[in-house]
Order: C-alpha cells, then sequence, then structure tokens
C-alpha cells in the first residue's frame, strides 16, 4: 500500500491524475468521433454513389485495420501532414504536435467509425412516417432533423453509443505507446522504477474496470431519460 | 508516395503475417475451448460456479487487453513459485503470454456469445428432444451445440476479426507480427503512410476473407 501513498514517496497521485488523463483522452476521443460521425453517416446514407463510397471506405478501413497501426500512422505521420500543410501557406519551420491531440485525434477517427455506424442503423430504424409527416408539414431541414430526428435517433443510439464508449476508452491503453502519460503509461513507468510490475498492471486493471464500471452506470440513467414514454 | 518502398516492404510484411495468422489461430482454438467451458458454466444453476464465469468475463471484458498482456508478460515473471515451476518455459517466452492473454480475452467475448446463443434456443426442441426420451447429453450435444453455433456466427465473426486486430498487440512485447514490423519500417524510414496503405492492406484482405467465410458459413447453416 505505501506505493500507492500520495506525495513523492508513492505513485498514487501521478496514478490519479493519469485516470484523469485517461479520462480526458476519451472524452475528447469521443467527442471527435461523434464530428466524424456526423460527418460520415449522412454519406453512408446518401443516394449519390461517390459520397456513398467514401462514408463505406472510412468505416471498412477503420474497422478493418488494427489501432495500434491507425495510431502508429497519425504519430509518425502526423506532423509531417500538418507541416506540410503549413509549409503551403509558407510557414516552413518544424512543428510538434502535441500528444495529447495526436492521441485524442487517433481514438477519435477509431470511435467515430464506430459512431457511424451505430448513428446510421439508428437512423434507419427510424419509422419512415416520421420523415413523411414531416416533409408533409413543410418543416425546414434543420427543424426536420434536430426536433424530429434527432431526439428519436438518440433514444435507439445510446445503448450502443454506450458500446463505442467502452471501446474508445479501452483504446485509450493503446495511446501509452505514444508516451501521452495515461494510467497504462504511468503503470509503466512505475513499474519500471519499483521493479513491481504485477501490481501497477494490476492497480491500472482495477482502474479501468472502476472507470467501465462507473460510466456503466452513469450511461444507464441517461438511458432512461431517454426512454420516458416508452 | 514511395513505390519502391512499397514494394520491398511487401514480402517481409507478408512474413509477418504469417507470425499475426499463427497468432490468431491459436488464440481463437484455446479462447473456444474457454468460451464454451464458461459459457456452459454460466448457465449452471449452481451461484458459486454462475457467479465465478461471471466475474471472469467481466474483468477481461472491461479491461482493455493491453493490460492482460503486460499483467501476463511483466507481471507473472514475478512471482517467485511460478519462476521455479515448469510454467516457466511456457511463460517466459512473449510469444506464449501473447497467446495465453489472447485466449483469455476472446475466450471471454466467447462465451457471452455463446451463452446467450444458448438462451434464445427455442424451448421447443429441447422439449422435443425430451419427449422423444433422448438423454440430456444427447440432447446438449446434437441439438443444443449445433443451434447455438448457428445462433452465435454472425457474433463470432464480429470476435474473430476483433481479434485479428487484437493480436496487434503482440508487438508491444517484442513480438514482429505484421504491425510490429510496420512500426519497425516505419521508425527506420519515416515513410508512415506507404507502410500503412500496404499493412493496412494485408489486414483489410484477411478481414474481407473472414467475412466472407462466415457469410458463407451463416447460408450453408440457416433453416431456410
Amino acid at each position: 500500500m505505501d506505493l500507492l501513498a500520495f506525495g513523492n514517496t508513492g505513485w498514487g497521485d501521478e496514478l490519479f491524475f493519469a485516470t484523469l488523463m485517461t479520462i480526458a483522452v476519451s472524452i475528447s476521443a469521443m467527442v471527435i468521433g461523434f464530428c466524424f460521425a456526423l460527418i460520415f453517416t449522412p454519406l453512408k446514407l446518401s443516394k449519390n454513389k461517390f459520397l456513398n463510397f467514401i462514408g463505406n471506405s472510412y468505416t471498412t478501413i477503420i474497422r478493418g485495420v488494427p489501432e495500434l497501426l491507425v495510431i502508429y500512422l497519425l504519430f509518425f505521420g502526423g506532423s509531417g501532414a500538418v507541416m506540410y500543410v503549413a509549409s503551403i501557406f509558407g510557414y516552413n519551420k518544424y512543428i510538434e504536435i502535441n500528444a495529447f491531440i495526436t492521441g485524442s485525434f487517433a481514438i477519435g477517427i477509431i470511435s467515430g467509425a464506430y459512431s457511424t455506424e451505430v448513428f446510421r442503423g439508428a437512423i434507419l430504424s427510424i419509422d419512415k412516417g416520421q420523415f413523411e409527416a414531416s416533409k408533409v408539414l413543410g418543416l425546414k431541414k434543420p427543424v426536420h432533423f434536430f426536433k424530429v430526428i434527432m431526439p428519436q435517433m438518440l433514444r435507439l443510439a445510446i445503448p450502443n453509443l454506450s458500446n463505442v464508449w467502452q471501446i474508445t476508452l479501452k483504446d485509450t491503453s493503446l495511446i501509452s505507446v505514444t508516451g501521452l502519460v495515461e494510467i497504462m503509461r504511468q503503470s509503466y513507468i512505475a513499474a519500471g522504477s519499483t521493479r513491481d510490475p504485477l501490481f501497477f498492471y494490476s492497480f491500472a486493471a482495477v482502474l479501468y474496470l472502476l472507470l467501465t464500471f462507473l460510466s456503466m452506470k452513469l450511461i444507464n440513467k441517461l438511458e432512461t431519460k431517454y426512454r420516458r414514454g416508452y | 508516395m514511395d513505390l519502391d518502398l512499397m514494394i520491398s516492404s511487401f514480402p517481409k510484411l507478408l512474413n509477418a503475417t504469417l507470425v499475426t495468422l499463427k497468432l490468431l489461430s491459436l488464440s481463437l482454438i484455446f479462447g473456444l475451448i474457454l468460451g464454451l467451458f464458461f459459457a456452459i458454466l454460466r448457465l449452471n444453476k449452481n451461484i458459486f460456479l454462475n457467479k465465478f464465469s461471471y466475474f471472469y468475463s467481466y474483468i477481461f471484458r472491461g479491461t482493455p487487453l493491453l493490460v492482460q498482456i503486460f499483467i501476463i508478460y511483466f507481471g507473472l515473471g514475478q512471482i517467485e513459485f511460478l519462476r521455479s515451476s515448469f510454467l516457466w518455459i511456457i511463460l517466459k517466452e512473449p510469444y506464449w503470454c501473447a497467446i495465453i492473454a489472447f485466449s483469455l480475452n476472446t475466450g471471454a467475448y466467447t462465451s457471452e456469445i455463446l451463452r446467450s446463443a444458448f438462451e434464445t434456443i427455442d424451448k421447443g426442441f429441447l422439449e422435443a428432444g425430451d419427449s422423444l426420451g433422448i438423454s440430456k447429453k444427447i440432447i446438449f450435444y446434437k441439438i443444443q451445440i449445433p443451434i447455438a453455433i448457428r445462433q452465435s456466427l454472425p457474433a463470432y465473426g464480429n470476435e474473430i476479426i476483433l481479434m485479428l486486430k487484437g493480436t496487434s498487440l503482440a508487438s508491444t512485447v517484442t513480438l514482429m507480427d505484421l504491425t510490429g514490423v510496420a512500426k519497425y519500417i516505419i521508425s527506420t524510414t519515416f515513410k508512415p503512410i506507404e507502410v500503412f496503405i500496404v499493412a493496412g492492406g494485408i489486414y483489410l484482405f484477411m478481414t474481407f476473407i473472414i467475412h466472407n467465410v462466415i457469410k458463407f458459413l451463416e447460408k450453408k447453416y440457416s433453416y431456410k
């Protein structure tokens, strides 16, 4: 237990902040994923063959390629790509991207592919009458989307989104390969300096279990909220 | 785009694919055995066995695969009696540690898939078997298992693909699988996009094959 003391003698505070980092990366990855899903879900549902192809390639490639490979691509290629774009605008100095941004972006792209599938499924299972009714009423497109489709879509999507959240949360452990100090990286450092890997990795497992357990509780509450009246 | 690099790295990556496939097939076989075992425990009415199986799948599904590999590879070596026992021959090899971690992980998911498949079997089948006077064992082997396999095929296909992606974590414990070699080439040439296209293409090809094989099996074993 001495190993977990807060302050300079133990690893308690370090692991605490590492846990906060894991939560922060997961949340920002989830948000980035939603942005991707908002772009790619309409593409996947579109009748235009070309747009459809783009949407399908995104989800197929990301869901068929290991997460680590995507992370390596962004980690090694990310600053190069940003520097290339910057050089077009006449900025030629070296740019290093923060590990947090690369990490959440990488996990965000992955979680976005899963979210896209979830949203697509949810929209497809909304009753056709709802689309027709809002058309007949002459609702404008934004009103139609935000007031008619979105609330129903969210209710249908939440159970599956909770799965996406779990996957995202667990995927953040892979970011540790890029050196961002989250739970896994911190345990690695602690295990290396105390020569007690069994304890620290088991403790990391407990932290992840705690996070998944607590988030499930929270999501269940959300679910009951959105299921009012059903 | 560096086409030469893509062509020259292709054979190396293809060689590494063999390691990935070996890891995948061995862990799927062990995982299926574990999964079936724990699914049966889960359906048992004995509360202790039932809870044991529940906690097994809860723990392995609630923690990242990376933690599981690290505990087994770095952690277990710390226990003195494991080091002196015959198990150490297996546990000192990263290859077997990775397979143990993957098997336990996919076993947990498989047990959930099989459990729900067993639970959704129409009671009429079991009652029909009962009324024909077939013994419990034969009902299990000849009625429940074939139907459960059919029911769980789509979900199990997904699990195979997830596991294929999971084997990439073997590269974190020094194994040179497809991702490991890809990372090595990236870090020596600093050409991430080219290597990603080749390695990603190989992975996509494998998922494509798995997907279609499962689809074929689904059609073959459907009732209609």
